[in-house]
């Protein structure tokens, strides 16, 4: 069947309009339940092979931090020999991220949607969806809606996961549903062989969702939001010295600061984007940027999983910086040297910047190019880029700290959870 | 003729027990060249290969005295030890007891070194088991030697023995000292520029 | 362009550093002991990256074409 290329198709049994505005994911109005939501985007078309393309064609790309295109994944997978696995990750290990659990809460059949689409296309016959077990509410909220699926849909199997920020990492979350602990394996390649030795998909729970919608009203729609080179919307988290956090859905490519201004931010000395695996953006330098990958490029950041902290000037961003160092040396899995003893002295040394310790800038950059690369998975690059953006952008106050001037008091903007058990 | 000549003689009997003795010596060495490998000694002039590469070496050599010494004891017919006793326990019609602690010894050697053959093939942690095991075939070995070794109540096996002896205790004993942690910088940071070093000229051929 | 590469496996490497020693040219180590591979074995270097190889009582390197994917 021959396409053409600037009017796209719509499969002939739709009946409901196409959603024009971007509350494409988290929905205006209506709740969770399985009525509503088909009353809202209508039945799933049934999903074959063709989807991949349509989401090829989308651009859409991955919603988990990392970015990757979407479809590409999808042909990776297709490739392989044997029936494929797909597993929704909703583990959302980054502490302050709230998007998925909100995501599943209010619109989890949308989700699910995803998965069993992408299922489908890959001809797959096991799909899983993830979530940490210490979210018990998401979890029972998943399990709701579960149930409220149609019998004659294919069986989705829930996983939980442990407590731990690494857990949620694709190899280790593979390596956790073949019943070993949640720890990255090294080298393995999971679109060759993954849950239970088969090629293996794992998906953000938010690109699932749009993909639920790309399959109803196609790759031309998806585009009709955000830039080209990254088309759509996406859910951020949005919290920090501001009057309303909360997680919000924005075209890809808005203006951050406009975003900061719905949010009511405060005086914002920097901006944490991404989360404790992103970086900081000086306060002087957020306008006029985008909120996409391309803009934050400029000011050497990435969107990731799509959190963002304001940090007012009234705290001491040192103090919050020492936090995430020692939450990253917490969080190593303890499978390779440089993660284990680096992310330690990584966190010493940002102690040190914090208590005035004149060596310890130097010691913080020297470790921190050593550590990058290291480790079977990205936590040590993770640690060595948020420490590295923070060397950056607060490099000025790190002679008040060496002259016990700093006199701003220690908020706690950004926490450092305990890690839970690895089994 | 000629073959019961051979396999009576004296000279088979000094064989078997030299090469017994011998591969007791440098089991020792292996044993505690193994524990200088894992306690990570080095120094500038002793670096950690040379001990793995000698340790595997020496252990290589032992292996071959062994089979010289299991090897001149089945053939030899003045000594009632059947084929099979080389490989089966307590299956030797002369001295049964001493000689079964020798085989079992020898299957455990067996086994090292066929699991180290095939390391690639395996987890680390399964070598690892199955590598615990010489710390057992070791005293096996030595009780072996002094209880059917005929040159025992010599001096200079009994000196021989109490060398190896006293040489595997120190070994033990350091091998259940607190494990090292690598060291943190604590002194001057180093540039990573520079780490990388040109090989020095060497006077001989290549290696 | 050097026909080989070696490729650590972090999770098996121990920081023993019998590889940095018996190819200096190619493997350092770093300040906790564990190795820095430059990228890429000269062909001349090539016997003594394989007894590196050998060597590891960790089995943690491999040697890898260059124009096949090793790593993660």
């Amino acid at each position: 069947m021959t396409r053409t290329a600037a009017v796209p198709t719509r499969p002939a049994a739709r009946r409901r309009p196409t959603p024009t505005e971007t509350a494409r994911l988290l929905p205006a109005s209506g709740g969770p339940t399985y009525r509503e939501h088909l009353d809202r985007v209508g039945p799933l078309p049934a999903a074959g092979p063709g989807l991949i393309q349509e989401v090829l064609e989308s651009g859409l790309r991955g919603r988990g931090g990392a970015g990757f295109p979407t479809g590409r994944k999808m042909v990776a997978v297709r490739g392989r020999r044997g029936p494929a696995v797909v597993v929704a990750n909703g583990t959302e290990g980054e502490p302050l991220s709230a998007k998925d659990r909100v995501l599943l809460a209010r619109n989890p059949h949308l989700v699910l949607d995803g998965l069993v689409a992408v299922g489908a296309a890959l001809r797959g016959d096991r799909i899983i969806i993830a979530v940490e077990r210490a979210r018990q509410d998401t979890v029972a909220a998943l399990r709701h809606a579960l149930v409220e699926r149609p019998d004659h849909g294919p069986v989705i199997e829930l996983v939980q996961t442990p407590s731990r920020y690494i857990a949620g990492q694709e190899t280790a979350l593979v390596r956790w549903i073949n019943g070993g602990e949640a720890r990255p394996v090294f080298g393995n390649r999971i679109y060759e062989r993954g849950v239970a030795g088969r090629p293996t998909l794992v998906d953000n729970v938010e690109t699932l969702a749009h993909v639920g919608l790309i399959a109803r009203f196609g790759a031309g729609w998806f585009r009709l939001i955000g830039p080209p080179a990254e088309p759509g919307s996406m859910l951020v988290t949005v919290t920090g010295g501001v009057d309303r956090p909360g997680v919000y859905e924005v075209p890809i490519g808005s203006s951050l600061t406009q975003l900061l201004g719905q949010v009511g931010a405060r005086r914002v000395q920097a901006l944490l984007v991404g989360g404790y695996f992103g970086t900081w953006v000086g306060g002087e330098r957020i306008a006029a940027v985008p909120l996409s990958a391309e803009g934050l490029a400029t000011v050497g950041s990435r969107p990731g999983c799509g959190v963002i902290v304001a940090l007012p000037d009234d705290v001491c961003a040192w103090a919050e910086v020492a936090t995430v160092a020692e939450f990253y040396s917490a969080h190593s899995a303890g499978q390779c040297g440089p993660c284990v003893f680096g992310l330690e002295d990584i966190a010493r040394a940002v102690r040190g910047v914090l208590a005035g310790d004149p060596e310890a800038e130097a010691a913080a950059r020297h470790w921190t190019a050593m550590v990058k690369g290291r480790g079977a998975c990205h936590l040590p690059d993770g640690a060595a880029g948020f420490v590295e953006s923070a060397l950056d952008v607060f490099g000025g106050e790190i002679a008040d700290h060496r002259l016990g001037r700093c006199q701003r008091p220690h908020h706690g903007y950004l926490p450092s959870p305990a890690p839970g058990d690895w089994r | 003729m000629i073959a019961a000549a051979f396999t009576q003689s004296k000279e088979l009997w000094y064989v078997m027990r030299a090469s017994g003795l011998v591969s007791l010596i440098l089991l020792t060495l292996t044993l505690v060249l193994g524990v200088v490998n894992v306690r990570r000694y080095a120094t500038p002039r002793w670096p950690r290969a040379v001990t793995t590469l000698l340790h595997r070496n020496v252990a290589v050599l032992a292996v071959v005295f062994l089979g010289v010494h299991v090897g001149t004891a089945v053939i030899d017919t003045d000594v009632p030890v059947g084929w099979w006793a080389g490989l089966v326990p307590l299956a030797s019609r002369w001295d049964r007891f001493w000689v079964g602690l020798g085989t079992l010894s020898v299957d455990i050697m067996i086994a090292l070194v066929v699991t180290s053959l095939l390391r690639a093939r395996m987890t680390h942690r399964t070598w690892r088991a199955v590598h615990w095991l010489a710390y057992a075939s070791w005293p096996l070995a030595m009780a072996h030697g002094f209880g059917s070794g005929t040159d025992s109540s010599a001096w200079w096996a009994r000196g021989v023995y109490v060398v190896c002896l006293l040489a595997v205790a120190g070994a033990v004993v350091w091998r259940l000292q607190r494990p090292i942690a690598p060291a943190s910088l604590s002194g001057p940071v180093g540039s990573l520029d520079n780490r990388f070093a040109p090989r020095p000229a060497t006077t001989g051929g290549s290696s | 362009m050097s026909r080989f590469r070696l490729v650590l496996d972090p999770t098996a490497c121990d920081g023993h550093g019998v590889c940095a020693e018996l190819l200096p040219e190619g493997i350092a180590l770093d300040d906790w002991g564990f190795p820095i591979i430059a990228a890429g074995i000269a062909d001349d270097h090539l016997p003594h990256a394989r007894r590196a190889v050998s060597a590891c009582p960790a089995l943690a390197l491999r040697m890898v074409r260059t124009d096949r994917h090793g790593g993660p």
